[in-house]
């Protein structure tokens, strides 16, 4: 499986038995792709099985230990970046990587600007480059501005304009749809395939399953850094691709039970901040799962910040189980009983240089003082509980969090705010990039806690995990809450035209 | 196959850019800030002392922040790429010593200069070497290096001392000389300043300093060559250092073993005062030059107000703290201006799908 064979065409770029480890953690054994011109590969695996270092290797940022990086069939030394972008290899990482300071325009551009006589920069050019790229992504968003305070979607959208800005051969993409909704991914899409019929090789790399169907003609499996399988994705169906990942058949994936809802827990009253939203009011009650849909850019996640008491509110009032909530004071809202899990894991969820021990154990540390000392000991056992409950696959707990896969990351954030037990839960966006074995069981938790009296938010660009897990949608637009939908008659096209401002 | 080929969507002129000039009128704001204050303070000092603002005042006043302009100008470069050099005050000394003792032998004006800033490139390739090769923070480095140059100068110097006697006349005139009120060396430093500025805004390189100081993970991703970028700013920083060493042995005629001692602290005061973000990322050289100029004023302010001198030390810490506060505020706001634009820009967006 490893050569080009005499009849197909030359992949562009491919991998040849490549191996490479961090310390004891043996993140590639062996692996073998081809990438072939005009032709969507997607590479599945469990988190942690490989797919991001496998990246890395083909974008020149990480050396492999042993095999090769072939290059139109010759063996091609990257040293760095530079040298896989200068070979006409795109890629979109991860974990988005903007420089903050700089407009939008600069970060798609950096390195590589255009430029005018004396190799001074063209800013004009640059920004209607820029302009254009965002039109043909269908996002309105200003090349001018700089990228801090950007979603992760927005930064996400930056990211895929950056990789479709040069004249890229290969174009690779690590999770670039994990916080996007179904228009952007459809837009995405459309691009991707105009790519390709131009004869560029894609490497696609998502968790939603049905996004590989829709999009790739072959696919690679991984399963703890092990080539599994690498076949056609005709014939075959997401039972088979779950079986390669995960080497099981898998529990269903959206156990909701059956709650009776009691009082309210939570309840949010014509909340307003202004400009980012208006007018909004809903109520949860205990065991009530309530999903909060609606495109990117809708208002979601401003207002679990805004009721959290991360961002200010201009008006309206939020209690807790009865107790009024003070404006722009998380400390007051944590005691009352409420926890967010943000969008953001880099940025807001995790102290990336910490260990995995310790970022579980920081929102308890009031929980795990005996006499005004940590106890560190209870810390460790609390910590261990939930990376195990969560099956956060690292190679010791004392290891620091930013060694972690993405979705283990992801786990991390979700294992810190379980762990204080709150009564009222705010989820956004809680399995982004997590793989479908610890989806469900994710599910399999938020579950549990609905049944046992928490009261839960669910923020959530995946639509089927939404209707799958809520038992009432509430769908936003611009800002304003266009629907509330009970189970019974929350379907795909119900939520997706009121997010779309087309429902009455 | 360019990705770049015309496609079905309608390219869309650059969309008016609320966000973005409200950034832009910020920073420039910022700018203006320091401005505002400086007039005023000129403005109150001129009421209470109509002599100040005199030929030879303004001629003063400008001469005395040349020297700090230029350094600042260097340093804002190394601050930017999230790094600091505290060893320009020992730079500028051994280079002004440099200049001096070559001239005391009957050297030309302009290979002294030349020498002087030869001496600060030297001592900024050191600096960008062991800050950009050690992995060790920037701060212990140039601590270290701070420590060591001057320690050098101070065996080389010994006791001796270069006073303007020493130096021939015409140096001595054109440190002192000028266009009316302007003086020679005012100039120099506003074309360093308007170049260096120029460079920042115009050139590949010039972007990749902002780029590695916001992100240096992303910059080493984007490709940008980190270390030379880094080399870069010091090396500059050193050239502005040794050139200011240079212009301070022509203005004051007087060096010896302690010229410049503790004055890397003013450079990095100015830097900040002057809305250049000591976490590196942001900023203009422009902003640490009127920084500069704010702090040497104050210098002369306070004798001209009959303030007793002992005062501006005090004065300037305070407008170092307010500098910062001002700043965090600032960035509070524009975060904030920022996300609301966000939101309303998706809307427009969501909207115009529906
Ligand atoms: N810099 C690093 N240092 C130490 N270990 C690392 C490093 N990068 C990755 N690893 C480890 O290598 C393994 C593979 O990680 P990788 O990021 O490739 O997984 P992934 O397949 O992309 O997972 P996900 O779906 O969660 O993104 C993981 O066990 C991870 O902890
Ligand atoms: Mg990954």
């Amino acid at each position: 499986m490893t050569h080009a064979t005499d009849s197909g065409p030359t992949p562009v770029l491919a991998l040849d038995g490549v191996s490479k480890s961090f310390g004891a953690v043996r993140a590639l054994r062996g692996v073998s792709l081809e990438l072939l011109p005009g032709e969507v590969h997607a590479l599945a695996g469990e988190n942690g099985a490989g797919k991001s270092t496998l990246i890395k290797i083909l974008a020149g940022v990480h050396r492999p230990d042993a095999g090769r990086v072939l290059l139109d069939g010759a063996a091609a030394a990257f040293h760095g970046p530079a040298d896989a972008r200068d070979a006409g290899i795109a890629v979109i990482y991860q974990e988005p990587t903007l420089f903050p300071d700089l407009s939008i325009a600069e970060n798609i551009f950096m390195g590589r600007q255009p430029r005018r006589a004396l190799g001074l920069l063209d800013h004009r050019a640059m920004l209607t480059a820029t302009a254009a790229l965002m039109a043909r992504l269908g996002v309105a968003l200003d090349p001018e501005r700089p990228a801090r305070g950007l979603s992760i979607a927005d930064q996400q959208i930056v990211e895929i304009a950056k990789a479709l800005s040069f004249d890229a051969r290969v174009l690779i993409m690590d999770e670039p749809t994990a916080a996007l909704t179904g228009s952007e991914v459809a837009r995405l899409f459309a691009v991707v395939r105009t790519l390709r019929e131009q004869g560029a090789a894609v490497l696609f790399i998502s968790h939603r399953l049905e996004e590989i169907f829709a999009i790739a003609q072959r696919v690679t499996t991984l399963r703890d850094g092990a080539w599994i399988a690498s076949e056609p994705v005709d014939g075959m169906t997401e039972d088979d691709l779950v079986r390669r990942m995960v080497g099981r058949d898998l529990d269903e994936l959206y156990p909701k039970q059956d709650v009776v809802p009691g009082e309210v827990a939570l309840s949010v009253r014509r909340l307003t901040r202004e400009g980012v939203f208006t007018d909004v009011s809903f109520e949860v009650r205990r065991g009530e799962i309530v999903g909060l849909a609606g495109l990117v850019g809708a208002g979601r996640t401003e207002v679990a910040r805004a009721v959290f008491g991360v961002d200010r509110w201009d008006g309206g009032e939020v209690d807790l189980d009865g107790r009024r909530l003070v404006n722009g004071a998380p400390s007051v809202a944590m005691a009352a009983g409420l926890a967010l899990v943000p969008e953001d894991r880099r940025a807001q969820g995790l102290v990336m240089g910490m260990s995995i021990e310790r970022n579980i154990a920081l929102t308890g540390l009031r929980t795990t003082v005996r006499a005004g000392l940590m106890d560190r000991a209870a810390e460790r056992r609390r910590s261990v509980d939930w990376a195990v409950r969560l099956r956060v696959k690292h190679a010791r707990i004392a290891d620091a969090v930013s060694t972690l896969s993405g979705g283990n990351q992801q786990k991390v954030v979700l294992a810190k705010w379980l762990a204080t037990g709150p009564k009222v839960l705010i989820v956004d966006e809680p399995t982004r990039g997590i793989d479908v074995g610890t989806k469900a069981e994710v599910h399999r938790l938020l579950g549990e806690l609905a049944a046992d009296g928490v009261a839960i938010v669910m923020i959530s660009s995946d639509l089927p995990e939404i209707l799958g897990m809520a038992d009432r949608v509430l769908v936003m637009h611009e800002g304003r809450i266009a629907a509330e939908i009970p189970r019974a008659e929350a379907t795909e096209e119900a939520v997706m035209a009121a997010a779309t401002g087309r429902a009455a | 196959m360019t990705v770049t080929t015309p496609t079905p969507t309608p390219a869309t002129e650059v969309p008016s850019s609320n966000g973005a000039r409200l950034v832009d009128r910020v920073f420039k704001m910022r700018e203006l800030a320091i401005l505002v204050v400086f007039l005023a303070m000129i403005a109150i000092t001129q009421a209470g002392n109509s002599e100040f603002l005199s030929e030879q005042g303004i001629k003063d006043l400008l001469l005395n922040a040349t020297i700090l302009v230029l350094v600042a100008t260097g340093q804002a470069l190394v601050v930017i790429t999230r790094n600091v050099d505290l060893s320009v005050g020992s730079t500028l000394g051994i280079s002004a010593f440099a200049a001096g003792t070559y001239l005391q032998g009957g050297g030309s004006s302009v290979v002294a200069v030349l020498l002087a800033v030869a001496l600060g490139i030297g001592c900024g390739l050191l600096n960008g070497a062991l800050v950009s090769l050690g992995q060790v923070p920037a701060l212990v480095v140039t601590l270290g290096t701070l420590y060591i140059i001057r320690g050098v100068d101070s065996i080389w110097v010994g006791s001796r001392q270069i006073t303007a006697a020493d130096l021939p006349g015409g140096f001595v005139d054109f440190g002192s000389g000028g266009v009316f009120a302007v003086p020679y060396l005012a100039l120099i430093a506003l074309a360093v300043l308007v170049a260096t500025a120029f460079c920042l805004k115009h050139l590949g390189g010039g972007r990749e300093l902002y780029a590695l100081g916001s992100n240096p993970e992303a910059a080493r991703l984007a490709g940008i060559p980190l270390r030379r970028r880094i080399l870069t700013a010091y090396t500059v920083c050193g050239a502005l250092t040794g050139l200011a060493g240079a212009l301070y042995l022509a203005r004051f005629g007087n060096v010896d073993s302690a010229t410049g001692n503790g004055y890397e602290l003013t450079v990095v005061s100015a830097v900040v005062v002057g809305g250049v973000v000591f976490t590196g990322g942001s900023g203009s050289v422009y902003g640490a030059a009127l920084g500069a100029l704010l702090l040497t004023s104050i210098n002369s302010v306070l004798p001209a107000l009959g303030v007793s001198s002992v005062w501006v030390m005090a004065i300037n810490g305070f407008l170092l703290v307010l500098a910062i506060a001002v700043d965090r505020v600032v960035a509070l706001r524009v975060a904030r201006a920022l996300r609301k634009r966000a939101v309303s820009s998706s809307n427009g967006r969501s909207g115009r799908r529906a």
